[in-house]
């Protein structure tokens, strides 16, 4: 029980916290044309650019082949893994879902080898060694021990999963049951929980954060059309002070 | 000091540097002082409450600006960014990695804006504003050209040059401002251009110029001022009208004019593109400055507007008029149409001199000796603020060709330096963003390793001997620091200048 309620809470901020995130970001005025040029010079355009840095991380591409490489492998991984994880959330399993079944597996070990890679940058290199604090090692280790317990998981410690489907369908029908008890999983759904806490409160906001970037959002076209937020169109016609 | 600064050595292979902690923390550009922030409407001097006043500034900005709401939030410390500075690779101070200098504004948004930092400062480096934080501000954030360089790689475009000009801001607000750039801001109001020339100055100057243009060519080319009707209004830094060895390309703005036959003029009011109103991320200020541009247009009655060569000037004219002053297009409020409904829809408003002298050479309105250029083996410094704060032309990416272009037309021989430093990926001069300052010229000299390294290898391997760039700051940054390198000074010119070099004006009259 004490889980059902720690899950939820889990979810209920992380669904508030980032839609109150994303709403201030949104809110928030763009006064001036900032694209990083050369930059797309049609909404189109602007749509494929922002689809080549969320799904090939261009940019990071263009930087530094290291860390794209484990970034990828890690955010990869990742959503191989929320996506199996859907099955426990669904009934019936959508027929997708279950056809990317073992990729989940594999997403697992990639998730767990890039978040490794990612750290192994984190100690050795010197340049990054100085910018980390430790809420930076501590994401790492953080994701690695969810990523690691959920391996074992699957390859030590078998749960019972028809019991740990009915607690999660259980939690989204509001008819919260009994968790199996392995102490492996209790571990596993704890942090998941606090990750989903962490997240609308740390630099995870990354996430949202990447599509409200006015470097990588804006048109290129200030010449062809008058860009004017509200508070700066105040000041149209006034004499400027200062 | 200048004659006993040690440039930093090339390096054999272009490898990241160690770092070197405190390396350039002594090195501070002039404060500005009570009357240089006063005549600009800033406080005269560090105001006692300077840290609530600090604090409030900054969650101002954070309502005001999404960038830096954003780009506070969303950096996971990936370290992409933290070899791409050139005055980190010049300087080897960390703090001068793009990462690390945003990190010292983040510090203090995570200590006070964030429930993180709030209550566990210490687990994601949140860190109280203090007298030697805010000092370390001023000396950081005036380390920083705000090239945009660092935006180009990182995964989430965060722009170092936005933070740098709210902090910039936040100083201002304090009163801490700096001296170069504050003082450029109150001549610029007060006399109409940053070098402080008074208009009948300017009058004397273009009549030598065009005694100066006969006698080399035997052809009357005019350097027109405060001409009513004329069709174009040419706005250019005012470095062109004295300065070596700018004022080569403002003979090479007339002479296209001259054989365009299209009327021109300058404004005394408006005689200067640089807007330094942006280097210190003031928003009235970068629009008072740009308004002066309007009011010269309005009373002019000029049908076009071009900018001359210059860096930021374009950023600012090409990426933001339109927005401050409505000089451009596709208005629908009656501020911005009334200028709008002067100015010739026909042609981009603002055009850049390049787009302007491209397009003659398309049409092949324009005739050219290039042996003239032949003396040259020339190469192309893409000044940051074009490359990456504007375009030229109708796609992106031709603030690169069209340049490249005008300097095929004009001269026999070209070279690329190498892919890595070119185009998006250009580095800063070293002298930008308001550091082109004496009391700075320790860091002018070591940020501009990683430009000199690129230019050296072409030198070696090619016998390139010219670096045309098209901004009034490269060209004053780098005839400084070339013979630091042992270069001449006289290596870096306009594109604007070759051209100069290579046009045919017609028989002499
Ligand atoms: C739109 C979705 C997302 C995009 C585009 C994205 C992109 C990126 C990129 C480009 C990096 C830098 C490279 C790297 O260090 O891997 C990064 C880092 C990171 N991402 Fe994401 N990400 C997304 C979603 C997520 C989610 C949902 C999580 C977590 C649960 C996450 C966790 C992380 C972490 C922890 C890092 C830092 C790695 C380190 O410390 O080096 N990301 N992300
Ligand atoms: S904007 Fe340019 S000078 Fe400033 S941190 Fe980025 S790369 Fe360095
Ligand atoms: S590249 Fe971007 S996200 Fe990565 S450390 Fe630099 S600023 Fe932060």
């Amino acid at each position: 029980m004490a889980f059902a309620l720690l899950f939820s809470v889990g979810a209920l901020v992380f669904v508030g916290g980032l839609a109150f995130r994303i709403a201030r970001y949104a809110r928030t005025p763009a006064p001036l044309k900032i694209p990083t040029t050369p930059a797309p010079v049609t909404l189109a355009g602007v749509w494929l650019r922002m689809a080549r840095e969320v799904l090939l991380f261009e940019s990071l591409f263009k930087a530094n082949l290291w860390i794209w490489a484990f970034g990828v492998l890690f955010h990869l991984g990742l959503v191989l893994v929320i996506v199996r994880h859907l099955r426990y959330f669904t009934e019936p399993v959508w027929g997708w879902v279950a056809v990317m079944q073992p990729f989940g597996i594999y997403g697992g070990m990639a998730m767990v080898l890039g978040l490794g890679g990612l750290w192994g940058r984190r100690l050795l290199v010197e340049r990054i060694r100085y910018i980390s604090t430790p809420s930076d090692h501590l994401m790492l280790l953080f994701l690695l021990a969810i990523g690691g317990s959920g391996l074992g998981l699957k390859f030590l410690l078998h749960p019972d999963i028809i019991a740990v489907k009915a607690f999660c369908l259980g939690l989204l029908q509001g008819n919260w049951q009994p968790l199996p008890g392995n102490g492996l999983l209790l571990l596993h759904l704890t942090l998941a929980s606090l990750l989903l806490v962490i997240f609308p409160f740390s630099k995870l906001l990354h996430a949202p954060g990447v599509f409200f970037s006015p470097t990588r959002n804006q048109i290129d076209n200030p010449r062809e059309a008058r860009h004017l937020s509200t508070w700066a169109a105040a000041l149209d016609g006034e004499p400027p002070h200062g | 000091m200048a004659d006993t600064l040690q440039p930093p050595p090339y390096r054999v292979i272009p490898i990241i540097p160690a770092l070197k902690p405190g390396a350039m923390g002594q090195v501070r550009s002039f404060v500005a002082n009570e009357k240089i922030q006063t005549n600009i409407g800033f406080p005269g001097r560090l105001v006692d409450d300077w840290k609530e006043r600090a604090l409030e500034r900054m969650g101002q900005l954070l309502g005001q600006y999404r960038s830096l709401r954003v780009f506070m939030d969303a950096c996971v410390h990936c370290g992409a960014c933290s070899d791409k500075c050139h005055y980190f690779l010049g300087t080897q101070d960390p703090k001068n990695m793009p990462v690390a200098r945003q990190d010292l504004l983040r510090s203090v948004y995570r200590r006070y804006f964030t429930l993180a930092g709030k209550y566990f400062p210490k687990l994601v480096g949140a860190r109280d504003l203090t007298k030697e934080v805010l000092d370390e501000w001023y000396t950081y954030f005036n380390q920083c050209s705000e090239c945009r360089r660092c935006s180009v790689f990182c995964p989430y475009g965060i722009d170092t040059a936005e933070i740098t000009m709210a902090a910039r801001e936040i100083l201002d607000s304090v009163g801490y401002g700096q001296k170069y750039t504050n003082e450029i801001i109150g001549k610029v109001h007060s006399i109409g251009n940053n070098l402080g020339l008074p208009g009948p100055a300017l009058e004397d100057t273009l009549l030598g110029l065009e005694e100066d243009v006969k006698e080399d060519t035997g052809v009357d080319v005019r350097f027109p001022v405060d001409v009513q009707g004329a069709e174009v209004l040419l706005i250019t830094p005012s470095a062109d009208f004295f300065a070596e060895p700018h004022i080569d390309s403002l003979i090479g703005y007339a002479k296209v004019f001259h054989a365009s036959g299209i009327s021109w003029t300058l404004s005394t009011k408006a005689s200067e593109a640089g807007n330094f109103g942006m280097f210190i991320g003031n928003y009235e200020q970068l629009r008072k400055i740009a308004l002066r541009i309007r009011e010269a247009a309005l009373e002019l009655g000029v049908k076009r507007i071009i900018v001359g060569e210059c860096g930021h000037a374009w950023r600012v004219a090409y990426s933001f008029w339109n927005t401050l002053t409505g000089i451009g297009a596709g208005a629908h409020d009656p501020y911005a149409l009334q200028l709008q409904h002067q100015l010739d829809a026909r042609y981009k408003q603002p055009t850049h001199i390049c787009e302007f002298t491209w397009d003659l050479i398309q049409r092949q309105a324009l005739q050219f000796n290039r042996e003239a250029n032949d003396a040259y083996v020339v190469t192309f410094h893409d000044s940051c603020n074009v490359a990456r704060g504007s375009r030229m032309g109708d796609y992106a990416g031709g603030q690169f060709d069209i340049p490249r272009h005008i300097i095929r037309a004009v001269a026999n021989k070209f070279v690329e330096m190498d892919a890595a430093t070119i185009r998006e990926k250009t580095f800063c001069c070293g002298g930008g963003g308001g550091l082109l300052t004496d009391d700075l010229i320790e860091l002018r000299v070591k940020g501009a390793l990683p430009r000199m390294e690129a230019l050296k290898q072409v030198a070696d391997e090619q016998g390139v001997n010219f670096m045309a760039t098209i901004c009034a700051i490269c060209k004053a940054q780098f005839s400084k620091v070339l013979p630091y390198y042992q270069f001449d000074r006289r290596v870096v010119g306009g594109v604007h200048q070759l051209v100069s070099n290579a046009i045919v004006l017609g028989r002499p009259e």
